[in-house]
Protein backbone atom coordinates (compact mmCIF):
# COMPACT_ATOMS: atom_id res chain seq x y z
CA UNK A 1 0.00 0.00 0.00
CA UNK A 2 2.04 2.98 -1.43
CA UNK A 3 1.15 6.47 0.63
CA UNK A 4 -1.43 8.75 -0.90
CA UNK A 5 -0.20 11.79 -3.10
CA UNK A 6 -2.32 14.58 -4.42
CA UNK A 7 -4.22 14.52 -6.94
CA UNK A 8 -3.64 16.87 -9.62
CA UNK A 9 -6.63 17.85 -10.66
CA UNK A 10 -9.12 18.33 -7.63
CA UNK A 11 -6.31 19.20 -5.31
CA UNK A 12 -7.64 16.50 -2.71
CA UNK A 13 -5.31 13.53 -1.42
CA UNK A 14 -5.80 10.20 -2.83
CA UNK A 15 -6.32 7.01 -0.20
CA UNK A 16 -3.33 5.19 -2.40
CA UNK A 17 -5.66 2.34 -3.59
CA UNK A 18 -4.78 2.03 -7.28
CA UNK A 19 -6.62 -0.42 -9.56
CA UNK A 20 -5.50 -1.00 -12.64
CA UNK A 21 -4.10 3.13 -12.32
CA UNK A 22 -7.08 4.27 -11.54
CA UNK A 23 -6.39 5.76 -7.96
CA UNK A 24 -9.31 6.49 -5.34
CA UNK A 25 -10.07 10.35 -3.70
CA UNK A 26 -9.19 10.85 -0.33
CA UNK A 27 -12.45 13.35 -0.40
CA UNK A 28 -13.11 14.37 3.51
CA UNK A 29 -16.87 14.07 4.44
CA UNK A 30 -18.97 17.26 3.79
CA UNK A 31 -18.86 19.51 6.83
CA UNK A 32 -22.36 19.87 7.83
CA UNK A 33 -22.68 16.06 7.77
CA UNK A 34 -19.35 15.82 9.95
CA UNK A 35 -21.33 18.55 12.42
CA UNK A 36 -24.55 16.94 12.26
CA UNK A 37 -23.21 13.79 13.71
CA UNK A 38 -21.39 15.67 16.47
CA UNK A 39 -24.54 17.17 17.09
CA UNK A 40 -26.39 14.01 17.75
CA UNK A 41 -23.73 12.40 20.10
CA UNK A 42 -23.65 15.66 22.03
CA UNK A 43 -27.36 15.30 21.84
CA UNK A 44 -27.66 11.17 23.02
CA UNK A 45 -25.55 12.58 26.14
CA UNK A 46 -27.87 14.86 27.36
CA UNK A 47 -30.94 12.95 25.79
CA UNK A 48 -30.02 10.31 28.36
CA UNK A 49 -28.89 12.87 31.51
CA UNK A 50 -32.87 14.69 30.98
CA UNK A 51 -34.73 11.11 30.37
CA UNK A 52 -34.48 7.93 32.28
CA UNK A 53 -31.56 5.96 30.33
CA UNK A 54 -29.21 3.94 31.50
CA UNK A 55 -29.65 0.69 33.37
CA UNK A 56 -27.84 0.55 37.28
CA UNK A 57 -28.01 -1.95 39.53
CA UNK A 58 -31.46 -1.55 40.65
CA UNK A 59 -33.46 0.39 37.98
CA UNK A 60 -32.67 2.75 35.48
CA UNK A 61 -31.54 6.31 35.61
CA UNK A 62 -34.74 8.44 36.38
CA UNK A 63 -33.35 11.59 34.38
CA UNK A 64 -33.56 15.18 35.63
CA UNK A 65 -36.81 15.85 34.13
CA UNK A 66 -38.64 13.25 35.78
CA UNK A 67 -40.10 11.66 33.07
CA UNK A 68 -42.56 8.85 33.73
CA UNK A 69 -45.05 7.42 31.27
CA UNK A 70 -47.35 6.09 33.74
CA UNK A 71 -47.19 9.85 35.87
CA UNK A 72 -48.26 11.33 32.44
CA UNK A 73 -50.86 9.43 31.55
CA UNK A 74 -52.33 9.47 35.26
CA UNK A 75 -52.42 13.59 34.95
CA UNK A 76 -53.97 13.69 31.92
CA UNK A 77 -56.87 11.66 32.95
CA UNK A 78 -56.70 13.73 36.13
CA UNK A 79 -56.79 17.28 34.10
CA UNK A 80 -59.43 16.02 31.90
CA UNK A 81 -61.50 15.06 34.67
CA UNK A 82 -61.29 18.05 36.19
CA UNK A 83 -62.67 19.93 33.24
CA UNK A 84 -65.64 18.31 33.35
CA UNK A 85 -65.74 18.20 37.46
CA UNK A 86 -68.59 20.49 37.94
CA UNK A 87 -70.89 18.71 35.27
CA UNK A 88 -69.61 14.92 36.80
CA UNK A 89 -70.30 16.00 40.42
CA UNK A 90 -73.88 17.22 39.29
CA UNK A 91 -74.77 14.06 37.78
CA UNK A 92 -73.52 12.18 40.79
CA UNK A 93 -75.76 14.11 43.16
CA UNK A 94 -78.74 14.39 40.71
CA UNK A 95 -81.52 11.80 41.56
CA UNK A 96 -81.85 9.53 37.88
CA UNK A 97 -85.42 10.37 37.85
CA UNK A 98 -85.37 13.52 37.19
CA UNK A 99 -81.98 14.08 35.43
CA UNK A 100 -84.00 14.96 31.88
CA UNK A 101 -85.48 17.75 33.49
CA UNK A 102 -82.51 19.60 33.89
CA UNK A 103 -81.50 20.18 30.63
CA UNK A 104 -78.10 21.27 30.58
CA UNK A 105 -77.13 18.43 32.31
CA UNK A 106 -78.87 15.86 30.52
CA UNK A 107 -77.09 16.86 27.57
CA UNK A 108 -74.12 16.17 29.27
CA UNK A 109 -75.08 12.99 30.55
CA UNK A 110 -76.52 11.80 26.98
CA UNK A 111 -73.31 12.93 25.22
CA UNK A 112 -71.10 11.36 27.47
CA UNK A 113 -73.52 8.03 27.40
CA UNK A 114 -73.70 8.02 23.67
CA UNK A 115 -69.59 7.72 23.71
CA UNK A 116 -69.57 4.99 26.37
CA UNK A 117 -72.03 3.38 24.84
CA UNK A 118 -70.03 3.05 20.95
CA UNK A 119 -67.35 1.98 23.13
CA UNK A 120 -68.88 -0.34 25.18
CA UNK A 121 -72.12 -1.39 24.11
CA UNK A 122 -72.70 -0.85 20.10
CA UNK A 123 -70.76 -4.66 19.86
CA UNK A 124 -74.03 -6.29 20.82
CA UNK A 125 -76.49 -3.35 20.49
CA UNK A 126 -75.19 -2.46 17.35
CA UNK A 127 -73.64 1.18 17.12
CA UNK A 128 -77.17 2.77 15.90
CA UNK A 129 -78.79 0.81 19.48
CA UNK A 130 -81.12 -0.92 16.83
CA UNK A 131 -79.94 -4.02 18.45
CA UNK A 132 -79.39 -7.96 16.61
CA UNK A 133 -80.60 -11.13 17.10
CA UNK A 134 -80.56 -12.07 20.31
CA UNK A 135 -79.61 -8.32 21.63
CA UNK A 136 -82.59 -5.90 21.93
CA UNK A 137 -83.32 -3.06 19.95
CA UNK A 138 -82.81 -0.31 22.26
CA UNK A 139 -84.72 2.16 20.27
CA UNK A 140 -88.34 1.11 20.55
CA UNK A 141 -90.30 1.01 23.39
CA UNK A 142 -90.51 -2.58 23.90
CA UNK A 143 -88.71 -3.57 27.26
CA UNK A 144 -87.94 -6.65 28.60
CA UNK A 145 -87.24 -5.81 32.07
CA UNK A 146 -88.57 -2.30 32.65
CA UNK A 147 -87.37 1.09 30.36
CA UNK A 148 -87.91 3.73 33.01
CA UNK A 149 -84.32 5.20 34.35
CA UNK A 150 -84.38 3.76 37.09
CA UNK A 151 -84.64 0.10 35.37
CA UNK A 152 -82.34 0.91 32.73
CA UNK A 153 -79.29 1.78 35.40
CA UNK A 154 -79.79 -1.37 37.27
CA UNK A 155 -79.87 -3.44 33.97
CA UNK A 156 -76.42 -1.71 33.17
CA UNK A 157 -75.24 -1.70 36.49
CA UNK A 158 -75.96 -5.71 37.56
CA UNK A 159 -76.29 -7.20 34.10
CA UNK A 160 -78.88 -9.72 33.03
CA UNK A 161 -78.30 -13.97 33.72
CA UNK A 162 -74.63 -13.30 34.18
CA UNK A 163 -72.19 -14.56 36.99
CA UNK A 164 -70.51 -11.53 37.85
CA UNK A 165 -72.71 -9.95 39.42
CA UNK A 166 -75.43 -11.67 42.31
CA UNK A 167 -77.47 -8.73 41.96
CA UNK A 168 -78.03 -9.66 37.83
CA UNK A 169 -81.33 -9.87 36.59
CA UNK A 170 -82.10 -13.62 36.19
CA UNK A 171 -84.94 -15.67 35.15
CA UNK A 172 -84.58 -18.99 32.80
CA UNK A 173 -87.32 -20.29 30.87
CA UNK A 174 -87.69 -23.91 30.52
CA UNK A 175 -86.50 -25.91 27.23
CA UNK A 176 -89.77 -27.43 26.80
CA UNK A 177 -88.81 -29.67 24.59
CA UNK A 178 -88.42 -32.28 26.94
CA UNK A 179 -91.64 -31.43 28.51
CA UNK A 180 -93.84 -31.21 25.86
CA UNK A 181 -94.99 -33.65 23.11
CA UNK A 182 -93.92 -32.53 19.35
CA UNK A 183 -97.80 -32.28 17.95
CA UNK A 184 -98.11 -29.57 21.57
CA UNK A 185 -95.28 -27.79 20.60
CA UNK A 186 -96.75 -27.39 16.90
CA UNK A 187 -99.99 -25.94 18.42
CA UNK A 188 -98.47 -23.20 20.98
CA UNK A 189 -96.05 -21.78 18.62
CA UNK A 190 -99.06 -21.68 16.33
CA UNK A 191 -101.09 -20.08 19.56
CA UNK A 192 -98.04 -17.22 19.90
CA UNK A 193 -98.01 -16.51 16.15
CA UNK A 194 -101.97 -15.99 16.38
CA UNK A 195 -101.27 -13.52 18.80
CA UNK A 196 -99.65 -11.22 16.57
CA UNK A 197 -100.10 -12.26 13.10
CA UNK A 198 -103.30 -12.27 11.16
CA UNK A 199 -102.62 -15.99 9.44
CA UNK A 200 -102.50 -18.91 11.73
CA UNK A 201 -104.13 -22.41 11.70
CA UNK A 202 -107.08 -21.30 13.77
CA UNK A 203 -107.80 -24.98 15.12
CA UNK A 204 -104.84 -25.97 15.77
CA UNK A 205 -104.09 -21.89 17.39
CA UNK A 206 -107.65 -23.25 19.76
CA UNK A 207 -105.27 -26.27 21.16
CA UNK A 208 -102.61 -23.86 21.71
CA UNK A 209 -103.99 -21.93 24.12
CA UNK A 210 -104.68 -24.42 26.20
CA UNK A 211 -100.66 -25.70 25.91
CA UNK A 212 -100.06 -22.13 26.50
CA UNK A 213 -102.15 -21.82 29.77
CA UNK A 214 -101.14 -24.75 31.47
CA UNK A 215 -97.25 -24.21 30.62
CA UNK A 216 -96.12 -20.56 29.62
CA UNK A 217 -98.63 -18.15 31.15
CA UNK A 218 -97.25 -18.00 34.27
CA UNK A 219 -94.24 -16.05 32.97
CA UNK A 220 -95.24 -14.47 29.68
CA UNK A 221 -99.56 -13.37 31.31
CA UNK A 222 -102.63 -15.26 30.17
CA UNK A 223 -102.81 -13.05 27.54
CA UNK A 224 -99.10 -13.28 26.47
CA UNK A 225 -98.39 -9.48 26.98
CA UNK A 226 -94.96 -10.76 29.25
CA UNK A 227 -94.01 -9.89 32.56
CA UNK A 228 -91.46 -7.64 32.75
CA UNK A 229 -90.38 -8.84 36.14
CA UNK A 230 -89.20 -12.01 35.02
CA UNK A 231 -87.65 -10.45 32.07
CA UNK A 232 -90.70 -12.44 29.79
CA UNK A 233 -91.03 -11.15 26.82
CA UNK A 234 -94.52 -9.53 25.46
CA UNK A 235 -95.55 -12.15 22.32
CA UNK A 236 -98.19 -10.25 21.15
CA UNK A 237 -96.63 -7.11 20.06
CA UNK A 238 -94.76 -8.54 16.94
CA UNK A 239 -91.34 -7.76 18.40
CA UNK A 240 -88.83 -10.70 18.17
CA UNK A 241 -85.62 -10.84 19.93
CA UNK A 242 -84.70 -14.02 18.06
CA UNK A 243 -87.94 -14.30 15.07
CA UNK A 244 -91.74 -14.90 14.72
CA UNK A 245 -91.36 -17.28 11.82
CA UNK A 246 -92.47 -20.59 13.58
CA UNK A 247 -88.98 -22.26 12.51
CA UNK A 248 -87.65 -20.34 14.91
CA UNK A 249 -90.32 -19.81 17.72
CA UNK A 250 -90.13 -23.94 17.48
CA UNK A 251 -86.42 -23.80 18.68
CA UNK A 252 -87.02 -21.35 21.13
CA UNK A 253 -89.90 -23.43 22.81
CA UNK A 254 -88.04 -26.76 22.88
CA UNK A 255 -84.48 -25.30 23.79
CA UNK A 256 -85.33 -21.82 25.64
CA UNK A 257 -83.26 -18.88 25.48
CA UNK A 258 -80.46 -17.25 27.84
CA UNK A 259 -79.35 -14.00 26.69
CA UNK A 260 -76.62 -12.90 28.80
CA UNK A 261 -75.76 -9.18 29.34
CA UNK A 262 -72.58 -8.29 31.36
CA UNK A 263 -72.35 -6.15 34.81
CA UNK A 264 -70.91 -3.14 33.52
CA UNK A 265 -71.05 -1.65 37.46
CA UNK A 266 -67.74 -3.15 38.28
CA UNK A 267 -66.16 -1.93 34.56
CA UNK A 268 -67.51 1.31 34.16
CA UNK A 269 -67.38 4.47 36.57
CA UNK A 270 -70.59 5.30 38.54
CA UNK A 271 -70.53 8.79 35.89
CA UNK A 272 -70.63 6.59 32.84
CA UNK A 273 -72.91 3.80 34.54
CA UNK A 274 -75.81 7.24 34.67
CA UNK A 275 -74.34 8.98 31.67
CA UNK A 276 -75.13 5.51 29.80
CA UNK A 277 -78.27 4.67 31.38
CA UNK A 278 -79.40 8.42 30.58
CA UNK A 279 -78.04 8.01 26.78
CA UNK A 280 -80.48 4.63 26.25
CA UNK A 281 -83.24 6.32 28.13
CA UNK A 282 -83.16 9.21 25.68
CA UNK A 283 -82.78 7.24 22.29
CA UNK A 284 -87.10 7.50 22.37
CA UNK A 285 -88.11 4.43 24.03
CA UNK A 286 -87.56 5.90 27.71
CA UNK A 287 -90.55 5.96 30.11
CA UNK B 1 -1.68 10.98 11.92
CA UNK B 2 -4.01 12.57 14.50
CA UNK B 3 -5.99 10.57 16.34
CA UNK B 4 -9.17 11.59 14.27
CA UNK B 5 -7.47 9.92 11.53
CA UNK B 6 -6.58 6.40 13.51
CA UNK B 7 -10.17 5.22 11.78
CA UNK B 8 -8.06 4.15 8.88
CA UNK B 9 -6.17 1.54 10.60
CA UNK B 10 -9.77 -0.23 11.34
CA UNK B 11 -11.08 0.41 7.71
CA UNK B 12 -7.94 -1.07 5.91
CA UNK B 13 -8.00 -3.97 7.78
CA UNK B 14 -11.44 -6.33 7.24
CA UNK B 15 -10.48 -8.76 10.00
CA UNK B 16 -9.98 -6.08 12.46
CA UNK B 17 -13.04 -4.23 11.27
CA UNK B 18 -15.13 -7.56 11.43
CA UNK B 19 -13.80 -8.01 15.03
CA UNK B 20 -14.61 -4.21 16.33
CA UNK B 21 -17.90 -4.07 14.77
CA UNK B 22 -18.98 -7.50 16.70
CA UNK B 23 -17.68 -5.80 19.75
CA UNK B 24 -19.88 -2.52 19.34
CA UNK B 25 -22.87 -4.72 18.85
CA UNK B 26 -22.02 -6.89 21.93
CA UNK B 27 -21.65 -3.62 24.10
CA UNK B 28 -25.03 -2.36 22.86
CA UNK B 29 -26.85 -5.49 23.47
CA UNK B 30 -25.47 -5.98 26.67
CA UNK B 31 -26.56 -2.53 27.71
CA UNK B 32 -29.89 -3.01 26.08
CA UNK B 33 -31.14 -6.85 27.11
CA UNK B 34 -28.88 -8.12 29.69
CA UNK B 35 -30.31 -5.16 32.28
CA UNK B 36 -34.31 -6.92 31.62
CA UNK B 37 -33.10 -10.68 33.18
CA UNK B 38 -32.15 -8.56 36.59
CA UNK B 39 -33.47 -5.42 36.67
CA UNK B 40 -36.75 -5.19 39.58
CA UNK B 41 -38.47 -2.67 37.74
CA UNK B 42 -38.37 -4.39 34.44
CA UNK B 43 -40.50 -7.27 36.32
CA UNK B 44 -43.24 -5.96 38.07
CA UNK B 45 -44.91 -7.93 40.78
CA UNK B 46 -48.53 -8.19 40.25
CA UNK B 47 -50.51 -10.09 42.65
CA UNK B 48 -53.10 -11.85 40.08
CA UNK B 49 -51.70 -12.91 37.57
CA UNK B 50 -51.77 -17.01 36.59
CA UNK B 51 -50.24 -19.73 34.09
CA UNK B 52 -53.28 -20.08 31.82
CA UNK B 53 -55.56 -23.00 32.64
CA UNK B 54 -55.03 -26.09 29.76
CA UNK B 55 -58.56 -25.00 27.71
CA UNK B 56 -57.37 -21.42 27.96
CA UNK B 57 -53.62 -22.63 26.32
CA UNK B 58 -55.07 -24.34 23.66
CA UNK B 59 -57.84 -21.73 22.77
CA UNK B 60 -54.58 -19.55 22.92
CA UNK B 61 -52.70 -21.76 20.49
CA UNK B 62 -55.98 -21.55 18.17
CA UNK B 63 -55.61 -17.78 18.78
CA UNK B 64 -52.18 -17.69 17.24
CA UNK B 65 -52.51 -20.33 14.05
CA UNK B 66 -55.68 -18.16 13.25
CA UNK B 67 -53.44 -14.92 13.19
CA UNK B 68 -55.70 -13.19 15.31
CA UNK B 69 -52.57 -11.12 16.32
CA UNK B 70 -52.25 -9.68 12.72
CA UNK B 71 -55.43 -7.47 13.41
CA UNK B 72 -55.48 -7.70 17.12
CA UNK B 73 -52.99 -6.84 19.70
CA UNK B 74 -53.18 -7.03 23.52
CA UNK B 75 -51.47 -4.14 24.30
CA UNK B 76 -53.56 -1.27 26.13
CA UNK B 77 -50.68 1.89 26.04
CA UNK B 78 -50.60 3.78 29.09
CA UNK B 79 -52.18 7.13 26.75
CA UNK B 80 -55.40 8.40 28.24
CA UNK B 81 -57.53 7.57 24.74
CA UNK B 82 -56.67 3.88 25.30
CA UNK B 83 -57.45 3.56 29.08
CA UNK B 84 -60.91 4.98 28.61
CA UNK B 85 -61.82 2.41 25.33
CA UNK B 86 -60.12 -0.76 26.95
CA UNK B 87 -59.82 -0.21 30.24
CA UNK B 88 -56.37 0.10 32.53
CA UNK B 89 -53.60 0.20 30.90
CA UNK B 90 -51.52 -3.33 30.08
CA UNK B 91 -49.05 -4.46 32.89
CA UNK B 92 -45.52 -6.46 31.46
CA UNK B 93 -47.06 -8.97 34.48
CA UNK B 94 -50.10 -9.70 32.52
CA UNK B 95 -48.14 -10.87 29.52
CA UNK B 96 -45.51 -13.05 32.28
CA UNK B 97 -46.75 -16.20 30.59
CA UNK B 98 -47.46 -15.58 26.94
CA UNK B 99 -45.13 -17.41 24.72
CA UNK B 100 -45.19 -15.89 22.57
CA UNK B 101 -46.83 -12.11 24.29
CA UNK B 102 -49.16 -11.31 21.95
CA UNK B 103 -48.20 -7.48 21.99
CA UNK B 104 -48.81 -5.01 18.89
CA UNK B 105 -49.40 -1.83 17.35
CA UNK B 106 -51.03 -3.16 14.46
CA UNK B 107 -54.55 -2.81 14.99
CA UNK B 108 -57.39 -3.64 12.13
CA UNK B 109 -59.31 -4.16 14.78
CA UNK B 110 -59.85 -3.86 18.18
CA UNK B 111 -56.97 -4.43 21.21
CA UNK B 112 -58.36 -7.04 22.93
CA UNK B 113 -56.16 -7.12 26.32
CA UNK B 114 -59.27 -7.05 28.27
CA UNK B 115 -61.95 -8.73 26.38
CA UNK B 116 -62.59 -11.03 29.24
CA UNK B 117 -65.66 -11.14 30.84
CA UNK B 118 -66.75 -7.95 28.21
CA UNK B 119 -69.18 -9.86 26.34
CA UNK B 120 -71.11 -13.14 26.70
CA UNK B 121 -69.79 -16.27 25.50
CA UNK B 122 -73.36 -16.33 23.13
CA UNK B 123 -72.05 -12.93 21.93
CA UNK B 124 -68.57 -15.01 21.19
CA UNK B 125 -70.32 -17.41 19.21
CA UNK B 126 -72.21 -15.48 17.30
CA UNK B 127 -69.70 -13.16 16.43
CA UNK B 128 -66.58 -15.62 15.88
CA UNK B 129 -69.30 -17.34 13.88
CA UNK B 130 -70.48 -14.58 11.41
CA UNK B 131 -68.89 -11.23 12.89
CA UNK B 132 -71.50 -9.28 10.67
CA UNK B 133 -74.62 -10.78 12.34
CA UNK B 134 -73.72 -8.52 15.87
CA UNK B 135 -71.26 -5.71 13.51
CA UNK B 136 -72.86 -5.18 10.52
CA UNK B 137 -69.47 -2.78 10.01
CA UNK B 138 -67.50 -5.14 10.77
CA UNK B 139 -64.52 -6.65 7.89
CA UNK B 140 -63.83 -9.74 10.09
CA UNK B 141 -63.41 -12.96 8.39
CA UNK B 142 -65.71 -15.57 9.57
CA UNK B 143 -64.77 -18.55 11.94
CA UNK B 144 -67.48 -20.51 12.18
CA UNK B 145 -65.87 -23.50 11.27
CA UNK B 146 -64.18 -23.32 14.78
CA UNK B 147 -67.10 -24.76 16.27
CA UNK B 148 -67.60 -27.57 13.98
CA UNK B 149 -64.08 -28.97 14.67
CA UNK B 150 -64.25 -30.86 17.92
CA UNK B 151 -60.60 -30.96 20.05
CA UNK B 152 -59.51 -33.43 22.20
CA UNK B 153 -56.85 -33.21 25.31
CA UNK B 154 -54.43 -35.08 23.08
CA UNK B 155 -50.92 -33.51 24.13
CA UNK B 156 -52.23 -31.46 26.53
CA UNK B 157 -50.02 -32.59 29.28
CA UNK B 158 -46.72 -32.14 26.59
CA UNK B 159 -48.07 -29.02 25.96
CA UNK B 160 -47.87 -27.56 29.60
CA UNK B 161 -44.32 -29.43 29.82
CA UNK B 162 -43.31 -27.60 27.14
CA UNK B 163 -44.33 -23.88 28.68
CA UNK B 164 -43.09 -25.22 32.06
CA UNK B 165 -39.68 -25.46 29.95
CA UNK B 166 -39.57 -21.83 29.14
CA UNK B 167 -40.43 -20.88 32.33
CA UNK B 168 -44.03 -21.21 33.18
CA UNK B 169 -44.43 -22.24 36.57
CA UNK B 170 -47.13 -25.43 36.03
CA UNK B 171 -46.27 -27.34 39.30
CA UNK B 172 -46.39 -31.52 38.79
CA UNK B 173 -50.25 -31.54 39.74
CA UNK B 174 -51.65 -29.14 37.13
CA UNK B 175 -50.00 -31.21 34.08
CA UNK B 176 -50.75 -34.38 36.03
CA UNK B 177 -54.30 -32.98 36.45
CA UNK B 178 -54.54 -30.83 32.63
CA UNK B 179 -56.78 -33.49 30.93
CA UNK B 180 -59.58 -33.15 33.59
CA UNK B 181 -59.19 -29.52 33.77
CA UNK B 182 -58.96 -29.46 30.48
CA UNK B 183 -62.51 -31.39 29.91
CA UNK B 184 -63.79 -29.79 33.44
CA UNK B 185 -63.72 -26.06 32.38
CA UNK B 186 -65.94 -26.67 29.59
CA UNK B 187 -68.95 -28.43 31.45
CA UNK B 188 -70.59 -26.66 34.04
CA UNK B 189 -71.78 -30.07 35.43
CA UNK B 190 -68.53 -31.76 36.45
CA UNK B 191 -66.90 -31.13 39.34
CA UNK B 192 -64.43 -27.86 38.85
CA UNK B 193 -63.55 -27.13 41.86
CA UNK B 194 -60.00 -29.01 41.58
CA UNK B 195 -59.74 -26.88 38.30
CA UNK B 196 -60.45 -23.64 39.82
CA UNK B 197 -58.66 -23.72 42.77
CA UNK B 198 -55.76 -24.38 40.21
CA UNK B 199 -56.66 -21.66 38.28
CA UNK B 200 -58.43 -18.88 40.23
CA UNK B 201 -60.96 -17.32 38.40
CA UNK B 202 -61.23 -18.69 35.18
CA UNK B 203 -64.60 -18.95 33.86
CA UNK B 204 -66.38 -22.39 33.60
CA UNK B 205 -69.03 -22.78 30.90
CA UNK B 206 -70.13 -24.53 28.19
CA UNK B 207 -68.91 -21.83 25.62
CA UNK B 208 -70.39 -22.93 22.57
CA UNK B 209 -73.85 -24.22 23.99
CA UNK B 210 -73.13 -27.68 22.07
CA UNK B 211 -72.82 -31.23 23.36
CA UNK B 212 -69.17 -31.69 22.52
CA UNK B 213 -66.02 -30.11 22.79
CA UNK B 214 -65.17 -27.46 19.62
CA UNK B 215 -62.08 -25.18 19.49
CA UNK B 216 -64.31 -22.73 19.90
CA UNK B 217 -65.00 -23.89 23.64
CA UNK B 218 -61.42 -23.37 23.93
CA UNK B 219 -61.13 -19.88 22.14
CA UNK B 220 -63.80 -18.45 24.27
CA UNK B 221 -62.06 -19.60 27.53
CA UNK B 222 -59.22 -18.07 26.25
CA UNK B 223 -60.84 -14.62 25.57
CA UNK B 224 -62.71 -14.33 28.76
CA UNK B 225 -59.89 -14.94 30.87
CA UNK B 226 -57.72 -11.77 28.52
CA UNK B 227 -57.26 -8.70 31.05
CA UNK B 228 -59.31 -10.42 34.12
CA UNK B 229 -56.19 -11.61 35.98
CA UNK B 230 -55.72 -8.38 38.13
CA UNK B 231 -58.06 -6.68 40.12
CA UNK B 232 -57.11 -3.39 39.42
CA UNK B 233 -59.77 -1.84 42.37
CA UNK B 234 -56.20 -2.90 44.49
CA UNK B 235 -53.80 -2.20 42.06
CA UNK B 236 -51.70 0.89 42.44
CA UNK B 237 -49.43 1.23 39.81
CA UNK B 238 -46.30 2.41 40.70
CA UNK B 239 -45.76 5.71 38.83
CA UNK B 240 -41.97 5.28 38.90
CA UNK B 241 -41.88 2.16 36.66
Amino acid sequence: MSKGKTDEVTGTDTTGHSWDGIEELNTPLPRWWLWTLYLCIIWAILYSIAYPAWPMVSGATKGLLGWSTRANVAADITAHEGKNADLVTALLATDMDVLPASADLNRYAVARGGAVFRANCSQCHGSGAAGAKGYPNLLDDDWLWGGDMAEIEYTVRHGIRNEQDDDARYSQMPAFGEMLEKDEITAVVEHVVSLSNAEFDAKLAETGATVFADNCSACHGETGLGDRAQGAPNLADAIWLYGGDRKTLTDTVKNARFGVMPAWGPRLTEADVRAVSAYVHSLGGGE
Amino acid sequence: MAFIDKHAILEKSPTLLLVASLLVVTVGGIVEIAPLFWLENTIEEVEGVRPYSPLELTGRDIYVREGCYVCHSQMIRPMRDEVERYGHYSLAAESMYDHPFQWGSKRTGPDVARVGGRYSDAWHVDHLSDPQSVVPESIMPKYAFLKDTPIEPTHIEALLKTHRFVGVPYSDEQIEEARADFRAQADPDSDYDGMLERYPGAAVANFDSQPELTEMDALIAYLQVLGTMVDFSTFTPDASR
